[in-house]
């Protein structure tokens, strides 16, 4: 049904086309109207910005010097944000696919199409046959609407969020840890902390103004021990760089508990009275000497041991990890194994001893606690609980009964769709072509839909695919929270009204519940309304945001949740005196090195692992048409180790082909001393022929269904091209300048 | 003005934030003046920001001869004056740094005012805002210097010539000044066999972006 057939013309109209300008030009003599305090809509450290409007345009922006956390800083993706906003690519008009080409339709016409096609695919097919996915780039509210829209409004089972490729498995990791989900301690702590243990995360790249307290610690003394396969930018400016294999990070965790306990660096005191599990978490370790993890992770023995030391004998002390050992067909355990090592330390619940998560997306944290999730309910509830459901409903006043159960992860719902079991979809805030893994299966998935909807301000690769396409709102044409990686809860602000016909994402996923007959559930006449709503269903859970008012966020500069009644001032720090299991106390978990599920062999022999570059923001539907971004990174490359590269006669800049089990990819060689032998490294951010997600392995962690874009065997093959990398700006007999 | 900058190269994260938002700046709107170079891609993932040091002495108001390029009474080296810009490039060529641009199009001069517009107001450069490191820092020397536990340097040394800037490089605590060779060159790396024949093309490409002084 929604097959791709000129893909040129779609690219013609609809670009990725790169564009640079504010509106009306570069300007200096511009009278602004309107300055309107906002954040960043990337990545989860949401940086404050200021949002200039003229004439109810967004015209720049003025760093916001008085948000505590950026203090006015910004990445270069934040400081660019603001170009996307009149963007000549953005969606005007509602979009109907007829014969393979979009064309131009009315509102109601395209949503009087997509009610009576999910009606029709429901009354043949069951209510389960259409399938909700969601993202975390969007406003807690709305995703608390897509819940609620899916559960309440289509009645299906089946719906998932993107969280579910970004930090689900530190997620489950939490709440088996913890009994919580949400990073421990303010970012304000980390300058207090002697030494950080950053496992899996380039923050420079991806997070980079945590780099600001990253540096206060650094001024104050203090020490970074970096996990990575790579050395980023973030280990080079490390202390101790631990260069493991990908993958390997339940071994190197473990190796180190094993020299904690040896040299008695571990606080039983602690361990006795605050958690649970000890004993066997103990034994479980003890095959894990150094020399053993050494083996294992290709870390030498001594660094793990000097690693171990660093970290144990520091007074204070902080984990931080993200995407790098969460991605892995064991993402928990990975998560797990570090998280014992905090807690054999007892370096929690105070000011510069804790535990933190590096979220992804901007509102990666809010965005897992609502009921967008497959299994989950808002206020990080449980659909399985009966409690837990008797709470909702109510809330909802939906029958219990027409309470769907828990539904499938993502990646098991493309499945479900080659199998026929979901036939329609509608889409909000992803672009599955370029962040799925094995993006060639993920093509069969969309192309055996009978119907599929996108809503989207941009055109996707992923939209390509959809039968309707419906114009949305960009983060600065409408209003609400997101809570950033430190479990902060900020207010987004409007700036100015969505361009041509596009309309708010909530008022368009309203009204297609309005339209199925559903409006008693849907009476929502804003953002606020949602919000409101929202504190009362997470009321009593554990993500409980009833006692935050949007006030109250702009009053305090933001709130960190829990936050159970109006006058909690909410809560920065957690696990000062209780964890969140009934008990009160942590828990240990015992955890075995497991390899990847693909590990190198003859055929394959290298470890493709894949990741991010500054320049570019998750699948690159923003940021790919943002002139000075694209300038800096305009394509995928690989980077391969000067070593293999001779082995392989790999020039540098040579294109050559990377192939795995499931697809193969070209791109220029970037040969680099700062990556393993046996590592190779693509950033992801592209689509079609460029995606790295061609070869990407989609194997599952057991529990928190994340697939494994970190570790995959591979194979380098040349192909004699003469192509060069793209390079900057070619100057053809005129300057830039005159060319402007 | 008791405020001046301070460049820390070892907190750089190359993410050129300063480059973008150099661009929003008032008096040069939408053309950046700040360059940000891998050392060697190949190698390392080290990066260095570039800005105009603001000279005590600026070679390239000495070399100018329309008299074009004024400093302020706080030291600040202002873009040439366009009344007075002669177009002769003097200046681009001569700079030790490497700073100032040439627009082609306008036919003038232009470089870092270490935003003027801003900075006469009480508010921060934009790069120096923005930074999200602090490898670009801006502010009081007794507020910075005591925070870092790096040395703040300001004389560079090209053969003969010594360059006293207003703009502090933040280094380690053994260093004086910065010293470059009577060429103007650091001492070559000692290529071997196993190392790739020429730059990373990474590099390349910044030299075809923000490395050239025309545009």
């Amino acid at each position: 049904m929604s097959k791709v057939q000129n893909l040129e013309k779609i690219i013609d109209a609809f670009g990725p086309h790169l564009h640079d300008e504010p509106y009306g030009g570069w300007r200096a003599d511009r009278v602004i109207d309107k300055v309107v305090p906002t954040h960043c809509p990337y990545c989860a450290v949401q940086c404050g910005m200021n949002l200039l409007v003229e004439n109810n345009h967004v015209v720049g922006f003025e760093p916001r010097y008085d948000f505590p956390v950026n203090e006015g800083r910004l990445c270069p993706k934040g400081v660019t944000a603001y170009l996307q906003i009149h963007h000549p690519d953005r969606l005007l008009h509602p979009l109907i696919k007829r014969n393979g080409v979009f064309e131009q339709a009315s509102w109601d016409e395209a949503l009087d199409l997509v009610v009576s096609k999910f009606k029709e695919l429901q009354a043949t097919h069951g209510k389960d046959s259409i399938g909700v996915y969601s993202g975390s780039s969007l406003t807690t509210e709305k995703t608390y609407l897509m819940g609620k829209f899916a559960r309440a409004g289509l009645g299906t089972r089946y719906v998932d969020y993107n969280g579910r490729l970004c930090m689900v498995s530190a997620a489950a990791g939490n709440n088996k840890a913890f009994g919580i989900d949400r990073a421990a301690n303010p970012w304000d702590d980390i300058p207090l902390s002697e030494v950080l243990l950053i496992a899996g995360s380039n923050c420079a790249e991806t997070f980079p103004v945590l780099n600001k307290f990253l540096w206060q610690q650094r001024d104050n003394g203090g020490r970074w021990i970096i996990v990575d396969p790579r050395e980023t930018a973030t280990a080079r400016q490390g202390d101790l760089h631990l260069q493991l294999k990908p993958g390997t990070d339940v071994a190197l965790a473990n190796g180190m508990l094993h020299v904690l306990i040896e040299e008695k660096l571990i606080d039983q005191n602690f361990i006795d009275l605050r958690t649970n599990d000890w004993e066997q978490t103990k034994a479980a370790v003890m095959r894990y000497t150094p020399q053993v993890a050494a083996e294992i992770t290709g870390v030498p023995a001594d660094r793990i041991v000097q690693a171990a030391r660093l970290y144990g004998r520091a007074k204070t002390s902080m984990l931080l990890h993200a995407r790098g050992i969460e991605h892995h067909s064991h993402g928990v355990n990975n998560v797990l194994s570090y998280i014992n090592l905090v807690l054999a330390t007892g370096s929690i619940g105070a000011p510069g001893r804790g535990y933190g998560t590096i979220t992804g997306q901007g509102n990666g944290q809010g965005g897992r606690e609502h009921g967008q999730k497959a299994d989950q309910l808002p206020g990080q509830r449980s659909i399985s609980n009966p409690e837990h459901r008797k709470h909702v409903c109510e809330v909802w006043d939906l029958p219990e009964a027409e309470l769907p159960q828990a539904g499938v992860s993502v990646v098991e719902m493309f499945q479900k769709m080659r199998e026929g079991e979901i036939r329609g979809l509608l889409s909000i805030c992803n672009n599955v072509m370029v962040s799925l893994p094995d993006t060639n299966e993920v093509r069969r998935s969309l192309e055996g839909l009978d119907f599929y909807v996108c809503i989207d301000f941009f055109m996707s690769e992923g939209s390509r695919y959809a039968d309707v396409v419906l114009p949305g709102s960009t983060w600065s044409e409408d209003e609400g929270v997101t809570t950033n990686s430190e479990g902060r809860v900020v207010k987004i602000n409007k700036a100015a009204d969505p361009p041509g016909e596009a309309r708010a994402d909530w008022w368009i996923v309203q009204e297609i519940a309005r339209r199925m007959g559903r409006e008693k559930y849907f009476d929502f006449d804003g953002p606020l309304a949602l919000f409101n709503e929202m504190r009362v269903a997470s009321r009593g859970g554990n993500a409980d945001y009833y006692g935050i008012t949007w006030e109250k966020i702009e009053k305090q500069n933001g709130v960190f949740w829990p936050c159970p009644t109006e006058d909690h001032p909410g809560t920065p720090r957690l696990f000062e005196d209780r964890f969140y299991h009934p008990d009160g106390k942590a828990k240990f978990h015992a955890v075995a090195y497991e390899p990847p599920q693909e590990t190198p062999d003859d055929e394959f022999p290298l470890i493709l692992t894949s990741g991010r570059v500054v320049y570019q923001y998750l699948s690159g539907n923003q940021t790919r048409r943002i002139g000075f971004l694209v300038e800096q990174c305009p394509e995928p490359y690989v980077e391969i180790h000067p070593e293999t590269a001779m082995t392989l006669k790999v020039n540098d800049g040579e294109r050559i082909k990377v192939v795995s089990r499931r697809g193969e990819g070209v791109f220029p060689a970037l040969i680099v001393k700062t990556i393993r032998k046996d590592t190779i490294f693509i950033p992801y951010h592209w689509g079609e022929e460029l995606a790295v997600n061609q070869l990407t392995n989609p194997a599952l962690d057991p529990i928190s269904k994340i697939p494994e874009y970190k570790a995959c065997a591979a194979r380098i093959e040349k192909i004699h091209s003469r192509q060069l990398p793209i390079l900057g700006e070619k100057r053809k007999g005129m300057s830039r300048s005159e060319v402007r | 003005m008791d405020e001046t900058m301070f460049i820390d190269p070892q907190r750089c994260i190359g993410c050129r934030a300063c480059v973008a938002a150099c661009r929003e700046c008032g008096t040069h709107k939408g053309y950046s003046m700040i360059y940000v170079d891998h050392l060697d891609r190949s190698e390392t993932t080290a990066t260095m920001p570039t800005v105009c040091l603001h000279c005590v002495e600026p070679t390239c108001a000495l070399v100018c001869p329309a008299d074009a390029i004024k400093t302020t009474e706080d030291g600040v080296v202002l873009s040439a004056l366009k009344p007075r810009c002669l177009d002769c490039r003097n200046c681009v060529n001569a700079c030790p740094f490497g700073v100032p641009k040439y627009n082609t199009a306008m036919h003038l001069q232009m470089k870092c005012d270490m935003c003027f517009d801003r900075s006469s107001e009480g508010l921060k450069p934009m790069c120096a805002s923005v930074c999200p490191t602090g490898a670009i820092t801006f502010g009081k020397y007794e507020d910075i210097v005591p925070l870092r536990r790096t040395k703040p340097v300001n004389a560079h040394v090209f053969g003969n010539q010594k360059v006293e800037t207003k703009v502090y490089l933040m280094l380690p605590t053994d260093a004086n000044d910065v010293e470059v060779d009577g060429c103007g060159v650091f001492e070559g790396r000692v290529r071997t066999e196993q190392q790739p024949a020429s730059e990373s093309w990474i590099d390349l490409q910044v030299e075809q972006t923000d490395k050239s002084n025309e545009f």
